[in-house]
């Protein structure tokens, strides 16, 4: 048993052995053949694009196994595009592999690093020209260059100060004051604590002056879940308990995380899921962070009835609702 | 000469009278490209970038990039009379109401998906085979900008509908800017024009998704191919195959042929895909407002390993002189995706650091015969793929009946302890590769006939394998470890101990292998 | 645990309450409103209750307890209303199969009698939500499918998925699918709140709304595939896995026949 071991040497040209279209002229006809159905497909495709924008209405919907009731518009126009490009493409490539040349050739490669004298050349052109501008010796040019570097970078970046309004107070106010009412969302109706059965969510937003038309970075910050609870469920402290009514609590909706709409419930366990990140939070005990990656409990709002039996908002939210920010100043 | 010909011969004379074009053209139309399928993911990626900007110009004709509130009252029944931003009603009506719109919007977005993966698939090619080295370190920087800046276009793209999905990746986006020191709130305000959502957000993503990034990515595109057609490609090593040649077809014809050809098929694969499979069906999501949110809110694949990596966080929040800093999202979101990308950067040169070698290479390396490289490779696929599992593990915990919670500790721990498995196995592998392949040198490949000697032994035949593969197998270098001692010749210590040690114990760790076969152990074969 | 209201009120289930209320006392009269039709006799119905009785002491007090009274690993039915049993019992989740996270929605054990009869045991030991009758849930005619489109998003979506699809809960609990699933049993879950799905009040949530949000359902289960195959409608992992492994594997084949020589 013998293996040879071929060295390094680009003398050895690749070898080549030849494709039956390159000795059998009925194999080149047939591959002829195989392009030109090939390109038939793709002029298929096409004519199937045209009908189909043409004279497919929007409203045909057929029925296809697997993928159900489809448009045959959408369909057709898109079969027929694949096809035609598809096709096209086939082709071409079975033309290049069966009737065009296969045979490889070789190209020389050579350092890309410069000749000695033409990189000394280029040092000489650069000193001369640094020797010409007389940068060395100037140092007050120097300076005063460097610092005029330094403020042209400002103004492009003053420039964009326009593009927004500087955040003062919003991120820690919401639309929540002493006597706010509690409006459902849809629909911005005021709720009795009454209407609440033990077990029931209710999603809702302050009452506001123009309730249709809430910027939508109000609803970013004001919205609110209200749970009822069976009063011997909370574990709370005092305080929070007070924030409570009649076995209601009142939670902001906005994830203390990134964010996110925290309304998964779970009525059993008594746990809100962030549906984003999966922090979960305990409703008993004051939305506590019991799993996830949130690091603050739900801000709790307080609340409780009007003299009609509405539910109303006790105060403001104590702390900013959402996702923490450098300013935010509260544990 | 036939009219044909004269009239091109005419045109060339015009054109090369003015540029003198001819010089460089021809030396250019020499240029040979070697066949290897593994080198067509580049061309997948660049084809599905100009699909992007084909099926983008159409959609920009329809689409409205604003967030000004508009009533819906188009021919979507179930979202008949609803309040929502031009953005969103725009996108409903390219859907439904724009001939071959939805198409086009599919096409848009698996390509998008496609331009991606295809970018992931040929930086894992380029990386395997150690394409990288010198003197393409350029490049592999290039392809890591065009990354970064892929998912930062894919982002954009998928917000600009403002549909209840995309807005939910806008509030996380938010919320990450808002998490930096000391700027974030501020830089919010800014991009957003105002407290989110604002209302100048979709205006300026369009901007840049259309305009700034599409141009940047041309240029550096442009860049990168410049780049591959003058420093000519790599090769795979075989017979006839150095570091001073480049083997395989010429640009014109075959090339030429086989690669415009590759151009139509992929679009045309893109296209079927869109004509069957829906993608990103905004008007199921419904419009964008802060207070709602679906079950399985997820990004696009190529974001879902960094939402993976803020799920698994701990919840770590500072509070300290009336600041807080977030590190439950700067650390998955910001930190560890920096340290990954600039790792991937600066690899190119921490490899020639470690190995000492600063030639250049023009001939692939098979994975196997760079173990090191290649079990560091699988170690950051399996840290980006458990990453990309928690990305989707309410979708796995529904469909698999498995517990979020479940899938979350598994991920937790998994990418500290899998990655590092990781590693060890695959190098583990690539040397058991490499001793099957010096068995096969050494004793020919396994033909499963048994032959039974006068005596009674059963042998199994082998056979000597072909002159091709022999060489293939014995072709590649086995570099020694770098010699760095800590005292210089005169005995005096060296500067940067600790950083010889370590470069030391890297270059040792890089350069094990199953020694090649030898000469000696040839010639002594051929004696049996 | 379980818990339902006591105090409910359903205005156009009214009559329904009213019978079960009046039988849990132990009243022998009945009032049979217009609205119900073939509305049974109190023979009839206090014959239901027994039989009902018969069932449960069989088949669901073992976990539910002798009186209803609930147990350790399950909740009492006292004042959790006929609406209840009949979906927990008409979808099939109760009699629970095993004791897993979860009750599944599985092939009914009961049948239609013996599940009314069970509801109608249920409904006498204290008043509770009752059944809705037919003609309160004629959605096609009531509801809207926007506004639909609206209270779903902002109360169902975020547990039951955009299309209604499903999702994951805590501890390997999940929302089910509600493709499929009779307008009635979803009416009965949005006012019994079974499991660790919420009440959803009629105050905050009216009868009309609630037809409106059947109606939705009713739509996003009966659209067309617009663009193509859905892949469950569940988002962008099955988009990118498509992405990946038709896409990118396609072409990879492509690739494979461009770059191999021709024989």
């Amino acid at each position: 048993m013998s293996n040879e071991i071929v060295p390094i040497d680009d003398s050895i040209a690749p070898t080549h052995a030849p494709r039956s279209t390159d000795i059998d002229p009925k194999a080149e006809k047939r591959a002829e053949q195989q392009i030109a159905i090939l390109f038939g497909l793709s002029g298929l495709g096409s004519l199937l694009l045209i009908y189909s924008y043409v004279f497919v209405t929007k409203d045909v919907f057929i029925f296809i196994p697997v993928m159900g009731n489809q448009n045959a518009q959408q369909l057709g126009i898109g079969i027929g595009m694949a096809m035609s490009l598809f096709f096209l493409g086939m082709a071409a490539i079975h033309w290049a592999k069966t009737l065009m040349s296969d045979v490889e050739v070789v190209n020389h490669r050579h350092e890309f690093r410069s000749s000695d004298e033409d990189r000394e050349a280029f040092v000489k052109t650069v000193k001369a020209g640094a020797a010409a501008a007389g940068l060395g010796r100037r140092t007050l040019i120097k300076r005063s260059l460097g610092a005029a570097i330094g403020l042209f970078a400002l103004p492009p970046v003053l420039l964009l100060r326009d593009l927004g309004p500087l955040p003062k107070k919003q991120l820690e106010t919401t639309n929540w004051k002493a006597g706010t009412r509690l409006l459902t969302d849809p629909g911005n109706r005021p709720i009795l604590a009454t209407d609440l059965e033990i077990g029931a969510v209710v999603q809702v937003l302050p009452a506001v002056e123009h309730e249709d038309e809430r910027p939508l970075s109000d609803i970013a910050k004001d919205p609110v879940l209200l749970i009822r609870l069976r009063e011997q469920d909370f574990q709370l402290t005092p305080e929070k308990l007070a924030m409570t009514y009649n076995g209601i609590i009142a939670f902001s909706k906005i994830c203390s995380h990134m964010g996110c709409a925290v309304a998964l419930y779970e009525q059993q366990t008594k746990h809100l899921l962030c549906p984003c990140h999966q922090s979960t939070f305990d409703v008993t005990r004051g939305a506590k962070v019991i799993f996830g990656p949130a690091a603050r409990p739900l801000p709790q709002l307080a609340i409780t009835v009007d003299a009609e039996g509405y539910l109303i908002a006790r105060a403001a939210f104590s702390e900013p609702v959402g996702p923490s920010f450098w300013e935010r100043n509260s544990q | 000469m036939t009219p044909v010909e004269k009239t091109i011969g005419n045109v060339a004379n015009f054109v090369d009278e003015r540029l003198g074009a001819a010089g460089w053209v021809k030396k250019s139309l020499n240029k040979v490209f070697p066949d290897h399928w593994s080198f067509m993911l580049g061309e997948v990626c660049m084809y599905s970038f100009v699909i992007l900007l084909l099926s983008g110009t159409f959609l920009t004709f329809w689409f409205d990039p604003s967030q000004r509130d508009v009533i819906y009252n188009g021919v979507y029944e179930p979202l008949k009379g609803l309040k929502m931003s031009a953005a969103y009603a725009s996108t409903l009506d390219i859907s439904f109401e724009v001939r071959g719109g939805l198409l086009m919007r599919q096409i848009h977005h698996w390509a998008a998906n496609i331009f991606m993966a295809a970018i992931v698939a040929h930086l894992l090619r380029v990386f395997f085979t150690g394409a990288f080295r010198k003197p393409r370190e350029f490049n592999w920087i290039l392809g890591i900008l065009l990354l970064t800046l892929g998912l930062v276009e894919g982002l954009f793209g998928y917000s600009l509908p403002d549909d209840l999905l995309s807005g939910t990746g806008l509030r996380i986006t938010s919320a990450i800017i808002q998490a930096l020191p000391i700027v974030g709130t501020y830089i919010s305000f800014f991009l957003f024009g105002g407290a989110f959502p604002g209302t100048g957000f979709i205006p300026r993503i369009f901007t840049l998704h259309i305009l700034i990034i599409p141009g940047i990515f041309l240029a550096v595109i442009t860049i990168h191919v410049m780049l591959v057609w003058y420093q000519k490609h790599t090769q795979f090593p075989g017979v006839g195959r150095t570091e001073k040649n480049v083997v395989g077809h010429p640009i014109l014809p075959v090339y030429m042929a086989k690669a415009g050809g590759f151009f139509f098929v992929v679009f045309g694969v893109i296209a079927f895909l869109s004509a069957v499979a829906s993608i990103n069906p905004i008007w199921l999501y419904g419009p964008y407002t802060p207070g709602q949110i679906s079950a399985g809110s997820q990004p696009d694949w190529y974001m879902g390993w960094l939402d993976g990596l803020v799920r698994m966080s701990p919840p770590l929040e500072t509070h300290a002189f009336g600041h807080t800093i977030s590190w439950n999202i700067l650390i998955p979101a910001l930190i560890v995706p920096g340290i990954v990308f600039t790792g991937m950067a600066l690899y190119p040169f921490i490899e020639s650091w470690i190995t000492g070698d600063k030639r250049e290479h023009h001939l692939l390396d098979r994975p196997r015969n760079v173990p090191n490289r290649t079990a560091l490779g699988v170690m950051s696929i399996t840290f980006v793929m458990v990453a990309l599992i928690n990305g989707g593990n309410d979708i796995l915990a529904t469909n698999f009946h498995l517990s979020i919670n479940q899938i979350m500790w598994f991920s937790r721990i998994g990418i500290l302890v899998l990655p590092p498995i990781a590693f060890v196995i695959t190098k583990r592998l690539c040397l058991s590769l490499q001793r099957a392949d010096r068995d096969l040198l050494l004793h020919g490949s396994e033909t499963g006939r048994l032959l039974r000697l006068p005596h009674g032994e059963f042998v199994e035949v082998h056979e000597p394998i072909s002159a091709e593969k022999a060489f293939l197998l014995q072709s590649h270098e086995q570099p020694a470890a770098l010699e760095l001692s800590d005292v210089d010749s005169r005995g005096v210590r060296r500067p940067g101990g600790i950083k010889n040690k370590v470069q030391r114990r890297l270059s040792k760790a890089h350069a094990v292998s199953v020694p090649k076969v030898s000469e000696q152990e040839l010639k002594e074969i051929e004696h049996h | 645990m379980k818990r339902l209201s006591r105090y409910r009120r359903h205005k156009a289930a009214g009559p329904f309450i009213l019978i079960f209320a009046l039988l849990a006392i132990g009243t022998t009269f009945s009032v049979a409103s217009a609205t119900v039709k073939q509305a049974p006799t109190t023979f009839a119905r206090s014959a239901a209750i027994d039989e009902g009785k018969q069932i449960f002491l069989k088949g669901c007090s073992s976990c539910h307890g002798l009186n209803a009274e609930g147990g350790s690993i399950a909740p009492s039915l006292i004042g959790v209303g006929a609406a209840s049993v009949d979906f927990q019992v008409g979808t099939g989740r109760m009699p629970m199969a095993d004791m897993s996270q979860q009750a599944m929605r599985k092939k009914p054990v009961y049948n239609a009698e013996q599940t009314a009869a069970l509801a109608a045991y249920v409904a006498s030991l204290a008043p509770g939500p009752a059944i809705p009758d037919d003609s309160v849930l004629n959605y096609e005619r009531d509801g809207n499918t926007a506004q639909g489109g609206e209270l779903f998003r902002n109360n169902c979506a975020m547990c039951h998925n955009f299309a209604g699809q499903g999702g994951a809960l805590t501890q390997g609990k999940y929302a089910p699918t509600l493709m499929g699933v009779e307008p009635k049993y979803i009416y009965e879950a949005l006012i019994t709140g079974p499991q660790s799905m919420p009440v959803f009040s009629d105050k905050t949530i009216t009868p009309a709304e609630k037809l409106s949000l059947i109606k939705w359902i009713k739509s996003a289960e009966a659209e067309p595939n617009l663009g193509g195959a859905t892949m469950g409608r569940i988002g962008p992992v099955t988009e990118g896995l498509l992405a990946w492994i038709l896409g990118i594997g396609l072409l990879i084949g492509i690739a494979v026949w461009l770059t191999t020589r021709a024989r």
